[in-house]
């Protein structure tokens, strides 16, 4: 907290978040990393932990279940449609908190940022940061800046970490899917790597497509609240859904059916696929979650998942099974049956 | 989507299904091959044979790009991604087919090379314009579908007077290695192989029409149907050839007609002879050396042949002793008759080439239809 009488330290000249660029100075541990710090980061997420200046935050501490989560967040571009390397920074590390049906806390932020970088998109950037710590919300309490040479990063590389608290009687893991559960998906697959993808490359390709980033909280909650004895639940980042339920099928022993016609897909998303030879099942994804359930409680949680603003598209797409291959399986629009494998290095485009 | 979800209409599949069961001979075994990678991969993705009858056989073919590559070809692009301020682009795929030794050109990227994957040609011509202090070779690849745009970007950099960009020629031709096949001892002589009928090529077939292959149905008494690469393209054209296989024909038919024309896209072929010549003798993985059946870039745009510009030796590399991949693509093998399918080899670390592409007959069992061996040995565990 500020004291009464602290003296702000004055600085010669205000920094130019119009024409400004990161400089070595930025990171080297004088006046301008202060500088920095205070005029953007402190600014932006402004609360009483930073206030206090110190190099760690100190918070009091519940009872019950805490857990823990860190990502490191590198995109290009790092503004795209639907959101940027800031508010992505946010959800992802909150998405990763809560789905072990925890509450987040408390954030932490690092950012590693290139000489060079102009301020004023630095400055969009921590904002947009900002803006999705404020909604969720969940303070950033702590933090640091690094600046390497130019050519030794890519503009801004930003880790979160998060902690939060489990409700009392809620235990989600991986290892706990069993055969007959049911698998649910939050909604359309694929929008983040898609939107990304076309943001990337020079396609030529347009359209109205968003990323899907989004702090899931909110649904988290519900869907705990309706149904405390979820099994699994994860959200699927990279390598899309295929790589999530390959991971859970092998912690948890078992396999896996799917039915692709239940799969939602929105029609931009499956036409880029279809022109450049991807699977939807591997896009990314950045504000969706699978959940895999008892039977019993498929039907009551997919009807408020759907009554949530997150997870209108929700639906039930498979079921686990026995199987000591931990194959998951899909039987296909088409009437035949595959397998879903493992997503081997980059999805590549097809030649012919 | 439009236009392409109907071609994978599954009430239609089953209907076909149904006719397929009730018109094949059940005292007879079918054998058919589908030349294309792009039909391997859709007969995996969709699960195709799931729904064929257990006496028709599906036969991976050698049209997958990468997969025919010989190591020799594959070793020269190395040396040229090793060359000093050189930058090479290619196609994805081709990126992660390894060497005898394992290396490869993302390998070599890893190591400092600049190599680029590009999206199509053009991608690498471009790339030379922005980097005129710099050769950039694109390694080009392929069969008669993407050779065109391979002759448009040679022409445009002629036009432009580009000085920095060159071509490695690795265009190979469709009919020339289905007749190599048909005349391998092992189908024609020995018997090794039973093959009645062929899938014949969706895209290399939009560019070179469906005359071409009346030679094979003639000369070699095969039935050859022309079929998109949706999977009831592929159910539709099974059909066609159990209907000729059970009255005795032996026909060209197009089952692709909404792309294919008999004649194809004369002026892609224009294109194609203007800027390529035959060459006598190319090597191709499995197949070995296939008269006429590649194509180089003619002495008028020799200033933008990659064979030119660099000294590169002729190189002949065996595979690895424990590789099939030969074998799979000249129909001899399976991907379950390879010791090393799946154990040693799988797509994340691939010994042979069939593994790498998703039209490589190895990865696209490995990745879609290896649930069927399981099956089958669960089953015959249980008895």
């Amino acid at each position: 907290m500020q004291q009464a009488g602290k003296k702000k330290p004055v600085y010669t000249r205000k920094l130019d978040f119009r024409h400004g660029r990161v400089e070595m100075a930025h990171g080297s541990g004088g006046r301008a990393m202060t500088q920095l710090v205070d005029q953007l980061f402190i600014a932006a997420f402004d609360n009483d932990y930073l206030r206090q200046m110190n190099d760690q935050a100190c918070f009091p501490v519940g009872s019950g279940r805490m857990v823990m989560s860190t990502d490191c967040h590198v995109v290009t571009p790092l503004f795209f449609p639907g959101g940027d390397i800031g508010s992505l920074s946010v959800h992802g590390t909150v998405n990763d908190i809560v789905m072990s049906g925890a509450r987040p806390l408390y954030l932490s932020a690092g950012f590693i940022l290139e000489e060079g970088f102009p301020l004023a998109d630095l400055k969009r950037i921590v904002e947009s940061m900002a803006v999705a710590a404020q909604a969720i919300p969940v303070p950033v309490i702590t933090g640091d800046t690094k600046v390497v040479e130019q050519g030794s990063g890519d503009g801004v590389f930003i880790t979160t970490t998060g902690i939060g608290v489990v409700p009392e009687g809620v235990h989600i893991s991986s290892e706990r899917a069993k055969p007959g559960d049911k698998i649910l998906v939050s909604g359309t697959i694929g929008d983040h790597g898609i939107a990304i993808l076309l943001a990337r490359e020079d396609f030529a390709f347009y359209g109205t497509l968003e990323s899907d980033t989004a702090a899931l909280h909110n649904l988290v909650a519900v869907m705990v609240q309706t149904a405390p004895d979820i099994h699994v639940l994860r959200d699927p980042t990279r390598g899309g859904i295929a790589a999530a339920l390959n991971e859970i099928a092998h912690q948890s022993g078992v396999g896996m059916m799917l039915y692709e016609h239940h799969i939602p897909v929105k029609e931009q998303v499956s036409a880029v696929c279809e022109f450049l030879g991807f699977d939807p099942l591997y896009m990314a994804n950045e504000g969706k979650l699978i959940a895999i359930c008892a039977p019993q409680d498929a039907d009551r949680l997919l009807d408020k998942m759907r009554a949530h603003p997150l997870g209108q598209n929700a639906a039930i797409i498979g079921e686990v099974i026995e199987d000591s291959h931990c194959f998951v399986q899909m039987e296909t629009r088409f009437g035949g049956r595959r397998v879903v494998d493992w997503l081997s290095g980059d999805q590549l485009p097809r030649i012919c | 989507m439009k236009y392409i979800e109907p071609f994978r209409n599954g009430a239609i599949a089953r209907k076909i299904a149904r006719r397929i069961a009730a018109e094949a001979d059940p005292h007879r075994d079918y054998y058919l091959m589908e030349f294309c990678g792009g039909h391997t991969h859709a007969i995996s993705r969709y699960g195709i044979p799931g729904l064929l009858p257990g006496n028709i056989h599906m036969i991976h073919g050698p049209g997958c790009p990468v997969c025919v590559l010989p190591m020799g070809r594959l070793e020269n692009m190395i040396q040229l991604a090793q060359t000093l301020g050189c930058i090479v682009c290619s196609y994805g795929d081709m990126l992660r087919v390894p060497t005898a030794q394992g290396d490869s050109l993302l390998k070599q990227k890893a190591r400092g090379a600049d190599v680029r994957m590009i999206y199509s040609a053009a991608d690498a011509l471009q790339i030379a314009q922005q980097n005129p202090q710099q050769q950039v070779v694109f390694l080009a690849i392929g069969f008669e579908t993407t050779t065109p745009p391979t002759a448009v970007v040679i022409k445009q950099a002629q036009m432009l007077g580009s000085t920095n960009f060159t071509v490695f020629c690795n265009h190979v031709l469709t009919p020339s290695a289905i007749s190599h096949i048909l005349q391998s001892p092992e189908i024609r002589e020995l018997g090794l192989v039973r093959l009645d009928g062929f899938i014949g090529p969706a895209h290399v077939s939009t560019i070179i029409g469906s005359n071409p292959y009346a030679y094979f149905a003639e000369e070699f008494q095969k039935p050859v149907v022309i079929a998109g690469f949706e999977p009831l393209d592929v159910m539709q054209a099974i059909l066609m050839l159990i209907r000729q296989l059970n009255t005795g024909r032996a026909e060209v038919e197009n089952e692709f007609t909404r792309a294919v024309l008999p004649d194809g896209n004369i002026k892609a072929q224009r294109l194609v002879a203007e800027v390529f010549e035959l060459r006598r003798s190319f090597e191709w993985r499995g197949l070995g050396a296939v008269p006429y059946s590649a194509l180089r870039i003619k002495s008028r745009f020799a200033a933008f042949d990659a064979e030119r510009r660099f000294t590169l030796p002729i190189l002949s590399v065996a595979d690895h002793k424990a590789c099939e991949c030969g074998a799979i693509l000249r129909g001899v093998k399976h991907p379950r008759d390879c010791s090393i399918f799946g154990t040693v080899c799988t797509p994340d670390n691939p010994l042979g080439s069939c593994m790498v592409s998703s039209e490589g007959a190895c990865a696209a069992y490995y990745r879609y239809g290896r649930f069927r061996e399981h099956d089958n040995a669960d089953t015959a565990r249980m008895r």
